[in-house]
Order: structure tokens, then C-alpha cells, then sequence
């Protein structure tokens, strides 16, 4: 026990010596949360578009300041013809063209109804759709006030009466927070652990370890605990950041939360030393674990594209990405204030991965070198 | 020239030497590219949603009939006790609770206004938006249908007289709004980078550390042969991994290249060098690898969310759409993606070619200077 404890203190000493990595160990989840926190929404703001008005009467043109006024638009310019469009659209100056049909206003005056025709560089079918749903609100926004106006009763009907549970304003930040948690959980125990292993083999300290009377597990538990420490750090900064300063709420429980967190944080670390021993050194190891891991990570966990929308087989994938699960948690947690009871299936299922890898691991860690 | 190439020998040897990284560096970003570009989508999926039908009436019955029928819906769950259809929501059995009041028939047809209420879990905010957009639309064509039938009925006059104004979209491009065609060639680009930038940031920082860049130092080798033996063997192998996926799209997913090939390999090219110039600048500013790796990581995580890859410029606020004017990565998925599906051409693309090879300039002379052959 003396010779362990003499290791780990060791360890802390080695990583916690280092000032520069510390400094970034701390300070990037820090700057990534603020970064995202502000600058990734949900909301389209100054998409450049274009008008093409064949009419050029009252009404377009109170229209068109009506859109370009929203604060989602920035008005870049008119065109005369559709033969502008194209190269506008190739350079990408423009995102979107609205175009008025000829004689718009006596259309809707005599005949009631008129035609908009809104054009879109769908090549981002993602900002293409909500282009088309922030002009179509603006424009029916003013079709409802011209009738109103005119004193027309609109008719009765049913409507739709929008609920937004658990999240009402859809803020981005609420649901971006979560899943940042996760990748960066995910990367900095994973790429460390792995790292730091690798790191012993290839400067050949690893045999001095190996002949001490040092346990395999000791040598592992030794070199994992430190990043676990500096991983819970992280958590509690992130949560702080966003509790104050984007004010994202926290309906859970704290402490099933910090007990789920560590559950993910030793299966990151467990999958960390499962990298160091199957790769030889640190570049393999890094590259297993940074390009290896990234983009599944972010994709797969539900991060950012909803796992429901993906094809049956990947949705299958998704099930052996631990941050998926991590993600469902948190989210559970944070917004809807779930309690074990309706997440232990997800704890259960992360266990298993834990248990896999430090299983394959244990199996896989030579004791001796060739 | 015969000194470069005595480096290039040794750099290739080293690289290929190493049979671990052999499947990772070809193999893993064409898994990648191939099972990652159909996860990024947002197209709506079958959704489980609890039911509650208060009404029991022909209307209501219609109304679900529909949702049903529209492909996008499925009522897991019926009930009419609003606290058990909640319930189901907190366990996230459903994404959605439809709740149609007693009454909707009868007020319908009195010409009433009738509220039919959606509760949507909004934990994933994405797909919430997806449900909601979907289903307001199923209930307005459903309130279309039914006043056109009770007007015809009634004989009533009066809505016809509200002005209306038909909104006709049109989408370029790309028409069936695919998003495969649109992921593809900025997934390509991701990965190609990140090769780039990990090997060549790894690179200098790992002679350091394990002491043989000394015996590189003692060498009559010059700091730029030196950068430029470092530097070409991960191009080569960015441009391999680069064509390899490029094949992979045209074949695989048959996106349409619209453009020029020559164009974007050229511009592949100068991208390569900015992206290994930024590795090479983090590598001389760090000690270890473990660093080097950190902030590598962290510069590509950022340049990723914020390169309009997964997420549009258009939705970020004005000044993080200005701080794309430094991302490298956010000017190569746009040339990409500009040249293949619209097929932009030199005169649409120069200035940001313009800029990247003026990235590529300022951090290769940074890091060459840097570099310093007889620091300790």
C-alpha cells in the first residue's frame, strides 16, 4: 500500500508540476463552454438575401421592410431578373431570394390573393428550411395585420396550442451544455489517460514500474486518478459557468448528477487505458483517440443531430457511443429533473461498457514487454 | 535538394514502419466518411406520441388518422388522464402528448375557435423543432380542409373575403433538401484536417521529447529543409486520404461535382499547408506531445462547431460569424461545398484562396522562426 501511494503521489506530482498543460487542462473547457455558450443558436441572424420585385408597389415595399427590420435579414441588394440570381448564389453573397409576382398589390386588392415566391440556396437544406420559416412568419405576420386592419373577421378554427416541455424558450445553450459536458469528458480522460500510459512505454519507464513490486492495477489505478480529480474539477467549473452566466437550469438532483458524471468518467478512462494497450506509443494512441473518437462523439451521441432522425443501423452504432447515454442522463437531470428511477437503464448500460473495457483491459495489459 | 530528400526517406520510413498507424491513417476517415455523413441529418423519424382524445368524435378521429397517416407519427400510448400521458413523457417513452378537447367537433362546426395542445418534450431541441413544424402543419391542413367543407356547408362568405398571401418555395440546388450531398464534402473536409493538423503537431514536439531532435540539430540540416522534410509526407498523406474520399463521393454517394476537380485538389493543396503550418507552430510553441495534442484538439473542436459544418454561419450572432473570417476549416468546407454542388469556379472562389494561402505564408514563417536549432 505504501509503494501505491508513494505512485500516486507520484503521478499528481508529475501532472500537477506542469504548469502550461494545467493551465490548458482548466482553462480550455472554460473558454470552449463561453465560446459555444454565446456564439452556437438555434436563431438565424443577418442571412444576407436578395429582392426581386416585379411590382414594386406599397405593399412589397412595406413588406420587404418588414423583413428587412426582423434582424434575421440583412438586405443586400435588389435584382432585376432571374438571371442575377445564379451568380449571387454561386459567390454565396446571398442565401435567399424573395420575389414578388407583377402587379402585387391589385392581385391582393382585387383578387384577395397574391404570390410570393421565396428562392433558397438549398445546398444547406438545414438553413434553407428555416430561412423559408422566418420569411413565411414575417410575411404572415403582415397578411394578418392588413386584415386586421381591415376589419375582416378572421374565421374560427382550430389552432395549435404549443407546449414546449421542460425547455419553453428553446434555448440552445440549455441543451448545448449537456452535451459539451460529455465531449469534453469524453476527450480529456480518454486522450490523457491514453496518453500518459503510452507515454511510460515509449521512454521505457514502464519496465522500471513493471519490475516494482507495483500491482498492474496499481499502475493503472495510479495514472487514472489524477485525470478523474482534474475531470470532476472540470465538471463543477462547467456547471458553475453555466448556471451563472447563461443561467441554464438545473431541475435534478446534484449529487445523482456527480455520481453519474464520475460513472462516465471512469468509462472514459477506462477506454483510455484501453487505447494504451493496444497502441505503442503516444502518436497511435492520440490518433485512435482524437481522430478516432471526435467525430463519433459529437455525431453519434445525439450532440448535435438527433439520434432518432439517423438510419436504423446507425442508430444501432450509437448504442456502444458512452457519450450517448452520458448525454440522455444529463439532459434528464438538468432539464426534466429525472431521478434514478427513470434513468436506471442508462446507468445500467454504461456500467456495462465500464466493466467491458476494464475487463478487456486488464486482459490485454502485458506484464511483460518485448 | 539531396538533404531534403534524405529527410523525406526517413520521415516515410518512420510512418509506414509503423504498422498501427497504417489502418488510421487510410482506413479510419473512409469508415468515417462513410457511416458518419448519413448521421448528420435532421429529417424527422417516426415519433412515438401519448394520445389524448377527449372528443371521440368523427373530427377527432380524423385529426389522428391523419397525424398517423403522415408517416412521421405513431400513438404509442392512449389514455385520458393528462397526469399518466405526462408521465410517459418524463420516462421519455413519448416525444409528444397531442390532447384534443371534448368539444372540437361541436365548436368546429358552431364556427368557434377550437385549441388542440401539443406538449413536446424538448430535452433534444432539435427534433422538438422538427415535431413541432411537422405537426402544426398536419393540424393547419387539417383546419383547411374541415372550414372549406363547413363554408360549402354553411354557405358562409365571410373568410373568403381575408387576404391571402401564398408563399412559394423554391429550393435550389439541391431540391429534395438531401442532406447527404451537403455533409459529405465538409465531413471530408474534417477529417482531412484533422490528419493534418495531429501528425504535423505531434511531429517536432515528439523528436523533442524524445531527445532526438538534438541529434537533428548537430546536423548541417537547415531549418527550412528540416520544416519542409517534416511537412511533405503528411501532405502526400492528406492528398491520398483526400482523393481516396473524393472517389468515395462521386461513386458512394453520388454527390454531383458541379465544379472543377483540378480546383479543389489545387486548393486541397494550399489548405493542406495552412492546416500542417498551424501544427507545426503548435508543436514549436509546446513541450510535450501530451500539449501539443491538447490544444490541437481544442483548436479543431472549435474550428469545427464554428465552421459552419454542422450548424449555418447564418445562426450564430454577427460577431462569431466575423471570427469565421479567421477559420481556415470554415473557408475550405464552403470552397468544397461552393465548388461541387453549385459549381463556383476561380472568380467566385479567389479571395478566399487569396486568404488561405495568406494563413499558409504568415504561420509557416512563424513557425519556422520559431524554430530554433540550438535551443535546449
Amino acid at each position: 500500500m505504501n509503494a501505491f501511494s508513494g505512485f500516486v503521489i507520484k503521478e499528481f506530482k508529475q501532472i500537477y508540476r506542469d504548469r502550461r498543460t494545467l493551465l490548458v487542462l482548466f482553462g480550455m473547457p472554460v473558454i470552449m463552454v463561453l465560446l459555444f455558450g454565446f456564439a452556437i443558436r438555434n436563431e438565424v441572424s443577418s442571412a444576407r438575401i436578395a429582392v426581386l420585385d416585379h411590382s414594386k408597389d406599397e405593399v412589397t415595399r412595406s413588406i420587404i421592410q418588414q423583413i428587412a427590420a426582423s434582424g434575421s435579414f440583412e438586405l443586400a441588394g435588389y435584382v432585376t431578373s432571374y438571371d442575377e440570381i445564379e451568380p449571387l448564389f454561386r459567390k454565396g453573397a446571398i442565401k435567399e431570394v424573395v420575389v414578388f409576382e407583377a402587379n402585387f398589390e391589385r392581385n391582393l386588392t382585387r383578387d384577395g390573393t397574391a404570390n410570393i415566391q421565396i428562392i433558397t440556396d438549398a445546398t444547406d437544406p438545414n438553413l434553407a428550411n428555416l430561412l423559408q420559416a422566418y420569411t413565411s412568419r414575417i410575411i404572415q405576420d403582415y397578411t394578418t395585420s392588413l386584415n386586421q386592419e381591415e376589419q375582416i373577421q378572421q374565421k374560427a378554427g382550430i389552432r395549435p396550442a404549443v407546449r414546449m416541455m421542460y425547455n419553453p424558450e428553446l434555448r440552445s445553450v440549455n441543451l448545448f451544455v449537456p452535451g459539451l459536458i460529455a465531449v469534453i469528458l469524453m476527450l480529456i480522460s480518454t486522450l490523457m489517460t491514453s496518453i500518459s500510459i503510452t507515454r511510460e512505454k515509449e521512454m521505457g519507464n514502464m519496465e522500471i514500474l513493471l519490475v516494482s513490486p507495483l500491482k498492474p492495477y496499481h499502475i493503472i489505478i495510479g495514472k487514472v486518478l489524477p485525470y478523474l480529480v482534474l475531470s470532476v474539477v472540470n465538471v463543477i467549473s462547467i456547471l458553475i459557468l453555466a448556471d451563472l452566466v447563461f443561467g441554464v437550469p438545473f431541475e435534478g438532483s446534484y449529487i445523482l448528477f456527480f455520481l453519474q458524471a464520475m460513472l462516465f468518467i471512469v468509462t472514459a478512462l477506462s477506454l483510455g487505458v484501453f487505447i494504451s494497450t493496444v497502441a505503442n506509443n503516444q502518436q497511435t494512441a492520440m490518433m485512435i483517440s482524437l481522430a478516432g473518437l471526435l467525430l463519433p462523439t459529437v455525431l453519434l451521441s445525439g450532440f448535435i443531430f438527433p439520434v432518432a432522425s439517423m438510419p436504423e443501423v446507425l442508430q444501432w452504432i450509437s448504442h456502444v457511443i458512452p457519450a450517448k447515454w452520458f448525454l440522455i442522463i444529463v439532459r434528464d437531470i438538468m432539464l426534466k429533473g429525472s431521478g434514478l428511477a427513470f434513468l436506471w437503464e442508462e446507468t445500467l448500460i454504461l456500467m456495462g461498457i465500464t466493466l467491458f473495457f476494464i475487463g478487456l483491459s486488464l486482459k490485454k495489459f502485458n506484464v511483460r514487454l518485448q | 535538394m539531396r538533404t531534403i530528400r534524405f529527410l523525406l526517406q526517413k520521415e516515410f520510413l518512420q510512418i509506414f514502419r509503423n504498422k498501427a498507424m497504417l489502418p488510421i491513417l487510410f482506413v479510419m476517415p473512409v469508415v468515417q466518411l462513410l457511416v458518419l455523413s448519413f448521421a448528420a441529418t435532421y429529417q424527422l423519424k417516426e415519433v412515438d406520441f401519448a394520445l389524448i382524445d377527449m372528443d371521440q368524435s368523427t373530427y377527432s378521429r380524423q385529426l389522428i388518422a391523419k397525424f398517423q397517416a403522415s408517416g412521421y407519427f405513431i400513438a404509442g400510448y392512449e389514455t385520458f388522464s393528462k397526469e399518466q400521458a405526462l408521465e410517459e413523457l418524463d420516462k421519455g417513452n413519448v416525444k409528444m402528448v397531442l390532447h384534443i378537447p371534448a368539444d372540437l367537433q361541436r365548436d368546429m362546426i358552431a364556427g368557434r375557435p377550437a385549441e388542440v395542445q401539443l406538449s413536446i418534450d424538448a430535452v433534444d431541441g432539435s427534433t422538438a423543432g422538427l415535431i413541432q413544424s411537422y405537426s402544426t402543419s398536419i393540424i393547419r391542413d387539417f383546419d383547411r380542409e374541415k372550414s372549406g367543407e363547413l363554408q360549402w356547408v354553411s354557405g358562409s362568405r365571410e373568410a373568403e373575403q381575408a387576404k391571402v398571401i401564398n408563399i412559394i418555395p423554391v429550393n435550389w440546388y439541391n431540391p429534395d433538401l438531401d442532406y447527404i450531398t451537403y455533409m459529405v464534402p465538409g465531413i471530408l473536409v474534417v477529417l482531412v484536417s484533422m490528419i493534418g493538423l495531429f501528425l504535423s503537431g505531434m511531429n517536432i514536439v515528439r523528436e523533442q521529447e524524445i531527445g532526438t531532435i538534438e541529434q537533428l540539430n548537430v546536423t548541417p540540416i537547415k531549418k527550412h529543409q528540416l520544416i519542409i522534410g517534416k511537412l511533405i509526407p503528411f501532405w502526400v498523406i492528406g492528398m491520398v486520404d483526400l482523393v481516396i474520399g473524393l472517389a468515395l463521393a462521386r461513386y458512394g454517394f453520388h454527390i454531383p461535382f458541379l465544379g472543377s476537380l483540378v480546383t479543389i485538389l489545387i486548393v486541397a493543396g494550399i489548405y493542406l499547408i495552412v492546416v500542417q503550418a498551424i501544427g507545426l507552430f503548435i508543436s514549436t510553441v509546446t513541450h510535450t506531445q501530451q500539449q501539443a495534442m491538447f490544444i490541437a484538439w481544442f483548436i479543431m473542436v472549435v474550428f469545427i462547431l464554428m465552421g459552419g459544418l454542422f450548424t449555418p454561419v447564418e445562426s450564430m450572432p454577427v460577431w462569431a460569424q466575423n471570427l469565421t473570417a479567421a477559420n481556415p476549416v470554415a473557408y475550405f468546407i464552403s470552397i468544397m461545398r461552393m465548388v461541387l454542388l453549385k459549381g463556383a469556379g476561380w472568380p467566385e472562389i479567389q479571395t478566399m484562396v487569396a486568404v488561405l494561402t495568406g494563413m499558409g505564408i504568415i504561420f509557416l514563417i512563424v513557425s519556422i522562426n520559431r524554430y530554433s536549432k540550438t535551443s535546449a
